[in-house]
């Protein structure tokens, strides 16, 4: 039955009851259809009122019995309360780790800890829609992509490594690879899951134990890992997971008794983490941020690139540290292209993460919503002309509407600054050459975009652009096979594939 | 001064003739100043003979080295990978030609004995060969082809990092700088070097060789002087991507490395537990590792749709 138009106005992603005049539909002419709610079941997960921390394999309470709370960003109402870890907790699931790594898990052949981790891989199937819908709720992303890219892409990178447990001495011919020991991983809340299987995933293939501290606003699909570790009957200690605030973090990195450091997150705290393993011998990598261009030529093909650059930037509410943030459009495409994005705009859909039609959920927190509306506030108070769809926002939680400035400078703050949030800054280009010179003048190094119908030119662009992952005619895939990481200050190391390997083994000599 | 090194050795003087002695000059963007600074310091041998006055590089000198690493890097990463190696195994056959100068340095500046200094050349010779020989090669073995799983074609490719400063091993004064050197050249990065700072004069040879044989200018820089005064320097240049701390004093190492973070440079260490003092650069095993090639590289990933 088609809902009345005045009960689902909340939902139309345009202002008033008239759809845009290139719709086809005759100029201003009244809506035929509306989405109906289509809100994912939370029946699927119980939520805990309270986790603990996972140390040594058993959950327990802070040393100091601390909590806090993690919140829903998209009501903000508090989901659950989660143990805030001390330092005393840290240095013991340091040596929790220590004891498994050198009692247990590095002596484990490679095919035993494989089958540990395909038991992984296939808990995570098993319980994907749980995992789902609790990470949308903690975090504030679309269920649709928490459901098919999220979700998929973790059981997928447990599945990839666990099957390199057992070959790693194909993975380096002429070396031995040992295992470093224990690691001390610290992941953002972009994605939560996902970058604790990027951090877990290749670290225990290689035979490493770990300590994980998942961000504080969104710890409940890490704690909820801790359960599928339980059930996987992983030995106790090889994965400890300790939620804090950053000094917690901070403490870990810093710690003697590590072995390597792993950190996604910003570059200013990934500074402060290089310099926390400074004069030591630690392995490091880093992930850190990124101004990625999206390069679209005159040739390309438009609609192709709209749905990309929508992809590139709106993805995640742009939350993403790979996002195309700066879209350099060739000037005699300009104005045909910005249309079509106006236009792509205004169908977007903002609101409940939860919902199945849900295209831009909630802003991760209070302090990255206001981050953004500072950003953007300078974006219009610095001269750029911004576009904003005309979508109603939803009463309570954080929410941002899909931003397009136009007319912007590269010295302008929204061209030179991560926003991490839903906000595209679009600069215009004549040759390659220069599109070349602004995509790479940034200190970020992370990813770029290319779109045009030209192999070699792809390939061209390909060669100079000075990023680590670089998407033709596409954009923001990722794969357990495929390196992600940066070039410059967005990090250094790779995660993923083969590559994702070397940063948890130290090579000796057969 | 005598210039003549516990070894006993004298340089060549032919019927009562007066020896033409070399000035050792710093070697910059394919040129060969003095410091700006018009400083220099007293090289002696391990026995204390004062051998020579070497240059001792400024701070200024240490960004002009940057700069022209930075202006020769573009051209040298688009070299094709095989005339790279072309060019580095070049310098090996002009190292060969001037062997005995290099056999007497070495001795001098080692204090070792010259059938010691000839092995030690010897190595340094062909560790250019084998380093020269991966320009081609370390691409297929560190790059690959990635079965992602959906339609698209995904591969891997290795890039130079940029511009990398070698703070060169203390002790070996040319094949372990050698060894250090070759690794970030052949994979296409222009390296700012600082030379041992007790035995810099081998390294001002080895300029001399890169000069005359087709490693661009600016591609290699190599300044002598003070690590105290240079390293931190180095290592706080924002333009400098890479920093190898392998003949950073241990007391200098953490704060070396704190100022490296501020631009997320990357930093290539001595294996645990390996002294400087110790090492055996005449182990090929130890010494010749793809690892040190790979240091220096950035991993490119690319993905392209597969589609009618």
């Amino acid at each position: 039955m088609m809902p009345d138009v005045t009960e689902t106005k909340a939902l139309r992603p345009w202002s008033g009851d008239r759809a845009p005049a290139d719709w086809g539909l005759g100029d201003g002419q009244a809506v035929p259809w509306e989405y109906a709610p289509a809100p994912e079941s939370k029946d699927v997960v119980t939520i805990k009122p309270r986790y603990g921390l996972f140390i040594d394999g058993r959950e327990v309470n802070a040393s100091d019995g601390g909590w806090f709370k993690s919140v829903n960003p998209a009501t903000e109402e508090a989901l659950a309360e989660v143990a805030k870890a001390t330092t005393a907790d840290v240095d013991r699931a340091i040596r929790a780790a220590r004891r498994a790594q050198k009692t247990r898990w590095g002596n484990l052949p490679g095919r035993e800890r494989a089958k540990y981790l395909f038991r992984i891989a296939r808990i995570l199937q098993e319980r994907s829609r749980e995992f789902a819908v609790l990470e949308s709720m903690d975090s504030g992303k679309p269920i649709k992509e928490s459901r098919d890219v999220d979700v998929p892409l973790v059981a997928n990178h447990f599945w990839y490594y666990a099957g390199w447990a057992d070959k790693l001495e194909y993975a380096f011919p002429g070396r031995v690879a040992k295992p470093l020991g224990v690691a001390a991983q610290v992941i953002p809340w972009n994605f939560p899951l996902l970058m604790l299987a990027w951090k877990i995933a290749p670290a225990l293939a290689a035979g490493n134990t770990v300590v994980l501290k998942p961000a504080s606003t969104t710890p409940l699909s890490a704690l909820l890992f801790a359960e599928v570790c339980q059930q996987a009957d992983l030995p106790a200690g090889v994965v400890n997971i300790v939620p804090g605030p950053s000094e917690i973090g901070m403490h870990l990195v810093s710690s003697p008794n590590v072995d390597k450091v792993a950190f996604t997150g910003s570059t200013v705290v990934g500074k402060l983490i290089q310099k926390a393993t400074a004069g030591t011998n630690k392995a490091l990598t880093l992930e850190l941020g990124g101004k990625a261009a999206n390069i679209v030529f005159e040739d390309a093909a438009l609609d192709q690139a709209v749905e990309g650059i929508v992809n590139g930037i709106y993805f995640n509410q742009g939350e993403v540290c790979c996002a195309g943030s700066r879209l350099l459009v060739q000037e005699s495409v300009q104005g045909a292209l910005i249309e079509k994005l106006k236009d792509r705009l205004s169908t977007i859909r903002v609101g409940d993460p939860l919902d199945k039609n849900t295209d831009v959920g909630a802003i991760n927190s209070k302090a990255q919503l206001d981050k953004i509306t500072e950003l953007v506030e300078a974006g219009v108070a610095e001269g750029a002309d911004m576009y904003q769809p005309a979508c109603d926002l939803p009463d309570r939680g954080y929410f941002f509407r899909p931003t397009l400035f136009t007319n912007v400078a590269q010295s302008h703050r929204i061209a030179k600054e991560e926003i991490f949030g839903p906000v595209l800054s679009v600069l215009t280009f004549r040759t390659p050459d220069e599109a070349v010179e602004k995509a790479n003048n940034t200190p970020y190094g992370l990813s770029a975009g290319v779109w045009t119908e030209k192999g070699s030119r792809i390939l061209w662009m390909v060669r100079k652009m000075k990023a680590g992952v670089v998407w033709a005619n596409t954009f923001n895939r990722f794969d357990p096979t495929s390196p992600f990481g940066g070039y410059k200050e967005s990090g250094f190391g790779r995660e993923g594939g083969m590559h994702g390997l070397h940063a948890y083994v130290k090579l000796e000599d057969r | 001064m005598t210039r003549t090194a516990s070894n006993g050795r004298k340089p060549p003087t032919a019927g009562g003739r007066v020896e033409v002695r070399k000035t050792y000059k710093l070697y910059l963007g394919g040129q060969f100043p003095r410091s700006e600074s018009g400083r220099s310091y007293v090289v002696a041998a391990t026995d204390g003979t004062p051998l020579a006055n070497a240059v001792r590089a400024s701070r200024k000198d240490l960004r002009d080295a940057v700069r022209a690493a930075r202006g020769a890097f573009p051209g040298w990463a688009e070299r094709t990978a095989m005339n790279r190696g072309q060019v580095l195994y070049r310098v090996a056959e002009l190292m060969e030609g001037r062997r005995d100068q290099f056999v007497n340095e070495v001795a001098q500046a080692e204090g070792i004995r010259d059938d010691r200094a000839r092995e030690v050349v010897n190595r340094a010779i062909d560790r250019w060969v084998w380093y020269a020989g991966w320009a081609d090669k370390i691409a297929q073995v560190l790059g690959s082809s990635n079965p992602v799983a959906s339609d698209f074609f995904n591969f891997t490719i290795p890039e130079p990092t940029g511009v990398v400063g070698v703070v060169a091993p203390e002790v070996s004064s040319l094949l372990g700088l050698v060894s250090r050197l070759a690794p970030p050249l052949v994979a296409g990065n222009t390296v700012v070097v600082l030379a041992s700072e007790s035995r810099p004069l081998p390294a001002i040879t080895l300029t001399e060789v890169l000069a005359t044989s087709d490693v661009p200018g600016g591609v290699v820089n190599v300044l002598t002087g003070r690590k105290r005064e240079l390293v931190p320097v180095l290592a706080a240049h924002v333009d400098v991507d890479a920093l190898d701390v392998w003949g950073v004093p241990d007391d200098l190492r953490k704060d070396v490395e704190l100022l490296a973070a501020d631009s997320v440079m990357r930093i290539a260490r001595r294996p645990a537990g390996v002294t400087d003092a110790r090492f055996d650069w005449l182990d090929d095993r130890a010494s010749e590792r793809p690892e040190w090639i790979a240091a220096y590289l950035e991993m490119k990933t690319v993905w392209h749709p597969i589609g009618v």
